[in-house]
């Protein structure tokens, strides 16, 4: 997607947007943020010659916007493939996007000079899903929290040493433990390490990819008690991303919900799990198994048909549209754009509108937000 | 449904499988005991290093060894000990009469052969197929577990199935020879939750249409919640607790499955502070002397960290392995006591 003319209006500040949850300072913003990798597809004959048209471009993220303010915790919640983590990454600039702006406290990171990025990165940080590949096998425990501090030069001999045994300490280590090596620790405090590194630079703004998904279950309410607690101590502001609907809706204050690409749904956590707009977040819930025989058995489980299809290769249209109960001629043809259906909650569903938000009140083949003039440019 | 009419298909007693390690003797599985009716599905719960895969895999001999080595114990299936069965009989209960799928697919599956020639072997070696009948048979089998198109796409080969797909295939496999019990090993913990629910769904209309015994091993409550008659929660090699579902989760009887059960965030009273477990699973290779969960436990007083527990029988089919287990059943559970 282009760039238009008035995207800096948009810029976070310039004024409210419907994005954001209720008032507040946005730290990060996104706008039309697009990740387009080049799949690889295509004979060496092909790239010798410079022929371009069987190559594959994966679209992991699509023209994604959105803002996650101050103090506030994100969840992002999606299957595999959707482009969940590829959007984290982006956010911190690790992986580079091909379209669109990554705003951080206003600023717009692709503008800034290397200098200024790496100033900036200080104040963003990222915890990883595996808390096996993501320590360096060969540095301390030590080793591994200080380099942050020396990267960014933030304490040097003494003063070092005490900040990395404070952070020990502070996510449930013993400052005993620096000398060690990560093999000598379980999953559940290699991940205590890895947050320790995250939090070594005194960051903002934390992007957690799937940091309970490795762990046992006895160990993933501890680490989600850390996340929370480091929150409220250190007026963290998290993107927490993760497939775990449980774990998202007990830590987010908002979820965003992504499927293929594009965001498909936004809003207040209680109002996108209690009440679910699109046709997949309620399937996605109902498939949550849950810890009650009784609820169990007496639950109405939808199934969807199908696989999620390739990212290589998306639907035309609404790209939900290949699995979904609800679609008609139209989803196939126009992409629906994220649209305010209930206050402070979007989704992206042609078919649904303020008048008539539920999908299965919906009347033969309507499809009110196809006159919305909003969503027809948007697609 | 009711195990005590049904007849028994399967008997676990007294299991012990040890593995030999540089930190000496691990008891992976120390005396496990349970019964399987016929068309009953059981539970089997716990964390890594609870022991539950080692049982799954000890059911069927499956176990390496060395390191691993099955010590004593009895597995009776329809009246024969597997354990002193040879391994020329054991061969034809397997994927016959028990089959087994895993959590990953392409543990299981060959890279290298069409899927239709990976089925057709099975039943050409167990029902004595002609090779028209084997694939013929596997095209209905692939139909039966919902592949989309499956005449034609038989003949593809593993990685150009997606992982809902596989696992799908993996079952059509394990049911090719109409066996009598399935045991499943976290068939869905790689996959989507979307995906999930689909693969549990198929799990679940097949048992019902054909009156299938399975043994869900599983670390997730959730799926236990929804797909078991009754469950046996494993620690340290141990059967913690027994019990039929649902009142493992109303009454439980053990401090380790009302923590486990405590520590689940509600989705609908989120926020605030989960119930944490404190501490590490276990070593297996270190156990502690008395209950090997004293060390995490709330409940837990001198005598446990002295004395192993006993194995508590509650009701006819409830048992705890606690030395409070009584007054930890009678008091009633909440989900925030």
């Amino acid at each position: 997607m282009m760039s238009t003319p008035d995207a800096l209006d948009k810029r976070p500040g310039a004024s409210p947007s419907p994005l954001s949850g209720t008032a507040g300072e946005p730290l990060v913003a996104v706008r039309d943020l697009e990740v387009y990798f080049d799949s690889g597809g295509g004979s060496a004959w092909d790239k010798l010659t410079g022929d371009t048209t069987s190559r594959g471009v994966v679209r992991a993220v699509d023209g994604v916007s959105f803002e996650i303010k101050t103090g506030e915790t994100l969840g992002l919640v999606g299957e595999s493939g959707c482009g969940k983590s590829t959007l984290g990454r982006a956010l911190l600039r690790l992986t580079p996007h091909t379209g669109g702006q990554v705003y951080f406290r206003g600023r717009e990171l692709a503008h800034l000079s290397s200098q200024e990025l790496r100033r900036t990165r200080r104040h963003m940080q990222m915890i990883f899903q595996d808390p096996y590949a993501s320590l360096n096998p060969r540095m301390t425990v030590g080793q591994i929290v200080s380099e942050p501090l020396e990267t960014f030069g933030l304490a040097h001999g003494r003063e070092r040493a005490e900040r990395v045994s404070e952070l020990l300490e502070t996510v449930g280590l013993s400052a005993r433990h620096v000398k060690r090596y990560p093999r000598e620790f379980s999953g559940g405090q290699r991940q205590r390490i890895g947050i320790a590194r995250a939090l070594a630079a005194n960051p903002e703004f934390v992007v957690a990819d799937e940091p309970i998904s490795a762990l046992d279950v006895s160990i993933q309410a501890q680490i989600m008690n850390l996340l929370e607690r480091l929150r409220r101590e250190r007026s963290l502001t998290y993107l927490f991303i993760s497939h775990d609907l449980r774990a998202i809706r007990h830590l987010s204050d908002r979820i965003a919900v992504m499927y293929l690409g594009k965001l498909v749904e936004l809003g207040a956590a209680a109002s996108v799990y209690g009440d679910p707009l699109m046709p997949y977040t309620r399937a996605l819930i109902s498939a949550v198994p849950f810890p009650d025989p009784a609820r169990e058995a007496a639950r109405r489980r939808i199934v969807l048909a199908g696989d999620v299809p390739s990212p290589l290769d998306p639907p035309p249209g609404c790209r939900f549209h290949t699995r979904c109960p609800y679609a008609v001629a139209a989803c196939r043809e126009v992409v629906p754009a994220l649209a305010e259906i209930k206050p402070a909650h979007f989704a992206a569903c042609i078919r649904i509108s303020p008048d008539q938000p539920d999908i299965e009140q919906v009347e033969g083949d309507a499809a009110p937000g196809l006159k919305n003039p909003e969503q027809v440019a948007a697609s | 449904m009711s195990h005590a009419a049904a007849e028994t298909l399967l008997s676990v007693r007294n299991l012990c499988t040890y593995f030999g390690s540089e930190d000496g003797v691990v008891k992976a599985v120390d005396g496990v005991s349970f019964d399987l009716a016929q068309g009953e599905t059981l539970g089997v719960v716990g964390e890594s290093g609870s022991g539950k895969s080692v049982t799954s895999l000890s059911l069927l001999r499956l176990v390496p060894e060395p390191p691993g080595k099955i010590v004593r114990g009895e597995v009776v299936f329809q009246g024969q000990d597997i354990l002193s069965l040879p391994l020329e009989a054991v061969r034809h209960i397997r994927g016959k009469r028990i089959s087994m799928i895993f959590q990953d697919p392409m543990t299981s599956l060959n890279p290298f052969m069409r899927i239709s020639t990976q089925l057709a072997e099975l039943t050409r070696l167990h029902l004595r197929h002609t090779k028209r009948e084997a694939h013929e048979h596997a095209v209905r089998m692939l139909e039966t577990v919902g592949i989309p198109d499956a005449r034609r796409r038989a003949d593809d080969y593993p990685h150009e199935f997606s992982g809902g797909m596989r696992q799908r295939v993996m079952i059509a496999m394990a049911l090719s020879c109409q066996p009598e019990l399935l045991i499943a090993d976290e068939p869905t913990t790689a996959l989507d939750v979307t995906i999930q629910a689909q693969i549990l769904e198929l799990i679940r209309s097949l048992k019902n249409q054909i009156g299938l015994s399975v043994i869900l091993i599983t670390h997730d409550l959730g799926v236990v919640a929804g797909m078991t008659d009754r469950v046996v929660v494993m620690y340290a090699g141990k059967v913690f607790e027994q019990a039929p579902t649902p009142e493992l989760f109303a009454r439980p009887a053990n401090p380790y499955t009302k923590a486990l059960l405590r520590s689940m965030p509600d989705p609908e009273a989120a926020g605030g502070t989960l119930y944490q477990i404190p501490g590490l699973p276990p070593d297996v290779a270190r156990l502690p002397a008395g209950c090997p969960f004293a060390p995490r436990c709330e409940r837990a007083e001198d005598v446990c960290r002295r004395e192993f527990p006993p194995f508590v029988q509650l009701t006819r089919d409830h048992f705890s392995l606690c030395h409070f287990a009584a007054e930890i059943y009678s008091r009633p559970h909440t989900p925030d006591a």
